[in-house]
């Protein structure tokens, strides 16, 4: 009954959807003026129904109800309820509703508190956004439909891939959902302002907070899932450059470009065509992620919930939404009219080198994600790695980078170099001074080298913005700037200080043996079995030491799910102020000569020293953050402005009526 | 540019920022192109790699099927030597390390690594069916009776 119930809300959705592009569209015509009204409401309606099948779709899952196909391919009675909740979004069907459930949520947003732009450019874009969401409908109601049931109902589910059960995986998805989607905004947004030649100051203050929006949970998705990356699969790597991590790299590129060029935009009205054409390439990014990574035709250590023929659907919608953008931007980009001028040396130039610089790095990873099918259609199978992506996209990081250190101080429209003498004398000084002292450590690689010497220049020209300023006065939007830039130099710390600094040890260990990794002394104290409430273990205590303090004990383990049959290792992680002891435990050394005289057995161990690594993830929670500080100081901002008009309003309607 | 110098005429900064980031992007579209060129790891089955070897230490990626009878783990305890085969070659390979818990005898591997002089395969990693939804692609790839095939012929 709730199955049929989600089913029959999301059927209606798309219904209202269609309403919300049809009713949107007729109203920019001479005579369809009154059918803008229908237009928000509908819009609103639309995300409510969307979230109501999301939540018949959890309930189901909660429930375990076995009659349902997505829950039986992908759920066990026995899961713990947060996993049997995870895995409502954890497989292709439901990951997709978890996707309209998102545009249908953030157009019923839009529809709802957006008033600054005029109206018809405001019709435009929930058109716009009806336009995209009913394609994705079309995909889940024919091709993907959560809601199939099964008769009969199997005794007993499939269970969810042991990898996917883990906490952070819980809410890694949703999160990187709701940045994809949230850039289905700003799409729509870009959309519309090209339909009704609305692109100004206007246009891109209203479009920012939405855009920030997703890109923070952008920013903390790549995060979370770079960290998921890194103690689940065990392999102490925290980026593979793998497709699916290139697909939501791909998106925050591009919508880091944007936010900055909507703030020229915005400030200046200056890059208006420029930042249209980044609202298109954003989403679409997000678009061509999602098409790699569903389908399957690219590789990857985490691809789940992959179906090739999916990918077809996707592909279609994807050369629909996006061509029908280019060929809009192609029609109008002629008529929206040059923006503001400025010099070399200003704040906009600055910001428009960043722009092409992130642009670049998104044609790279673009390439070379791209770049195995290319090779693979002409009869050659290849696949890209680290040696490509590193250096080549250091190319272009680091004068980013490097712009990135004076860029904040310059003056908008016209500066002079004279005045940042001293900003620009510090960064330089401290790049010598860490220059010189790495390379006296030596026997560090280029790549680490060079971001070990960027990364205090960084920090320190982060906050130099804030020299000589009231800290009380300094608006939000400012201090959640100097935050993500000061996170980039934090996270570009633990990036380099891992790959110059990282031990490693590999052993075959009997219980009571010690091996040393780093300053760390770490013993095998015994192996046990252990259980769960769906799998078995084995599992290593370990004592470890640092530098010949106090033991701290560590549990790596060998885990047997059995439902759906299958082994993983679970790495076992300490961390210090100073860096990170990973752990992991294999399998216990087969062949007679292991077999030790007492017969206990040997066990795989991999030990490595990790300094500085947690560096990376506070970084990228910095960065977070700081969209976050930005996000409260401008929607803060455009309240008071609000305010302040409808005061201004009011008053001079007082004295229209006394005067004039 | 001093102060005094006028800006660009709006129409020539238009004209000298698309030329900007054309250029930019051009840049890396080549320097991406000619970088993939020399940095992207080749897939190679057995009969391929002995036939047409690359260069020594080069990364490349080798696919086949893990011969029975071949596992011998060293003394060390954690690395391995093993032969994969694909029915008409057989290359021998090492790997230090954890093994994915789906490598076994007899079924299909991925071994991302370097050839030695000696013509040993030095693995860094395995790409091993990891479970019934992953399969790396290059094996998939391999028909049904392909492998069968193998596998009765490394028996």
């Amino acid at each position: 009954m709730i199955a049929e119930f989600g089913l029959a809300a999301l059927w209606l959705a798309a219904a209202l959807a269609a309403l919300q592009l049809l009713a949107g569209a007729l109203a920019l015509t001479p005579n369809g003026g009154r059918l803008a009204a229908v237009v928000r409401p509908a819009a609103v309606v639309q995300g409510l129904l969307c979230a109501t099948a999301f939540a018949a779709l959890i309930w189901l899952f909660a429930q375990t109800d076995l009659s349902v196909k997505l829950v039986a391919e992908n759920s066990h009675s026995a899961k713990p309820l947060i996993y049997k909740l995870a895995g409502t979004w954890g497989n292709h069907e439901g990951s997709m509703l978890l996707w309209v459930t998102v545009m249908g949520l953030a157009g019923a947003g839009v529809a709802l508190v957006e008033r600054r732009l005029p109206e018809p450019t405001m019709l435009a874009t929930l058109a716009g956004q009806a336009f995209v969401s009913l394609g994705f409908y079309a995909f889940l109601l024919f091709s993907s439909n959560p809601f199939t049931r099964l008769d009969p109902a199997p005794p007993e589910g499939n269970g969810l891939n042991p990898l996917l059960q883990d906490p952070g995986l819980a809410f890694h998805p949703p999160t990187l959902y709701l940045g994809y989607v949230g850039l289905s905004i700003a799409f729509s947004f870009a959309i519309g302002a090209l339909i009704t030649r609305e692109v100004g100051p206007a246009f891109a203050r209203a479009m920012r907070p939405w855009v920030l929006g997703a890109w923070i949970f952008l920013t903390l998705g790549i995060t979370a899932g770079s960290y998921w990356a890194y103690y689940v699969l065990g392999w102490g790597g925290w980026w593979f450059w793998d497709p699916v991590e290139n697909a939501s790299l791909m998106p925050w590129l591009a919508a880091t470009a944007l936010l900055h060029s909507a703030s020229v935009l915005a400030a200046r009205d200056a890059l208006r065509a420029w930042t249209v054409m980044l609202g298109v390439v954003a989403f679409s990014m997000s678009m061509v992620g999602t098409f790699l990574v569903r389908s399957g035709i690219l590789t990857s250590v985490h691809a789940f919930a992959v179906d090739p023929k999916r990918g077809t659907f996707i592909l279609a919608l994807l050369a629909i939404n996006i061509g029908s953008a280019l060929a809009l931007f192609g029609l109008r980009a002629g008529t929206v009219t040059e923006g503001e001028r400025f010099s070399v040396k200003s704040r906009e130039a600055a910001l428009v080198f960043n722009n092409v610089m992130l642009s670049a790095i998104l044609g790279i990873v673009l390439i070379g994600t791209l770049y195995p099918l290319v090779t693979e259609a002409m009869g050659e199978k290849v696949s890209v790695g680290p040696p490509y992506f590193n250096p080549v996209s250091a190319v272009f990081a680091v004068p980013m980078l490097l712009v990135l250190m004076v860029g904040p101080m310059l003056r908008w429209r016209r500066d002079w170099m004279a005045r940042h003498k001293r900003a620009i004398l510090i960064p330089l000084g401290l790049i010598a001074v860490s220059a010189v002292a790495f390379l006296f450590v030596g026997q560090i690689g280029l790549m680490p080298l060079i971001g070990l010497t960027l990364a205090p220049a960084l920090a320190v020209a982060s906050v130099l913005p804030l020299k000589h300023r009231k800290l009380r006065l300094v608006p939000l939007a400012t201090w959640g700037m100097v935050v993500a830039h000061f996170g980039v130099a934090v996270a570009l710390a633990g990036m380099a200080c891992d790959s110059a600094f990282s031990r490693q040890h590999l052993i075959a260990a009997r219980p009571g043996d010690t091996a040393t990794v780093g300053p760390w002394t770490i013993r095998l104290a015994r192996v046990s079995p252990v259980a769960g409430p769906n799998w078995t273990a084995m599992e290593g205590e370990l004592e470890a030491s640092y530098a010949g303090g106090a033991p701290v004990l560590l549990r790596p383990q060998s885990r047997n799910f059995w439902a759906p049959p299958q082994n993983t290792t679970v790495s076992a992680l300490h961390t210090r102020w100073n860096g990170q002891l990973y752990t992991v435990m294999g399998d216990e050394v087969q062949g007679t000569q292991s077999t030790g005289p007492d017969g206990t057995g040997r066990w795989q161990l991999r030990l490595w020293w990790k300094p500085f690594v947690p560096l990376i993830w506070y970084g990228g929670g910095l960065i977070a953050l700081g969209g976050l500080l930005a996000l409260i100081g401008r929607v803060a901002d455009d309240l008071r402005r609000i305010r302040v008009k409808a005061k201004v309003a009011y008053r001079r309607e007082q004295q229209g009526r006394g005067g004039a | 540019m001093t102060p005094a110098a006028p800006p660009l005429k709006a129409k020539h900064q238009r004209l000298v920022l698309l030329a900007i980031a054309m250029v930019a992007l051009i840049g890396a579209a080549i320097l991406a192109v000619w970088a993939l060129r020399s940095q992207a790891s080749y897939f190679y089955v057995p009969s391929d790699l002995v036939a047409n070897p690359p260069e020594t230490g080069r990364a490349v990626r080798l696919g086949g099927m893990v011969e029975k009878g071949s596992m011998k783990t060293a003394a060390d305890g954690v690395t391995v030597d093993f032969i994969v085969g694909d029915g008409k070659a057989r290359v021998p390979v090492r790997f230090s390390g954890i093994r994915p818990e789906l490598f076994v005898e007899g079924s299909g591997v991925v071994a991302e690594g370097h050839l030695e002089p000696g013509g040993t395969f030095i693995a860094d990693n395995l790409l091993a069916k990891h479970d019934e939804k992953y399969v790396p692609r290059e094996l998939k790839d391999m028909s049904d009776a392909q492998a069968r095939k193998t596998v009765a012929e490394t028996k």
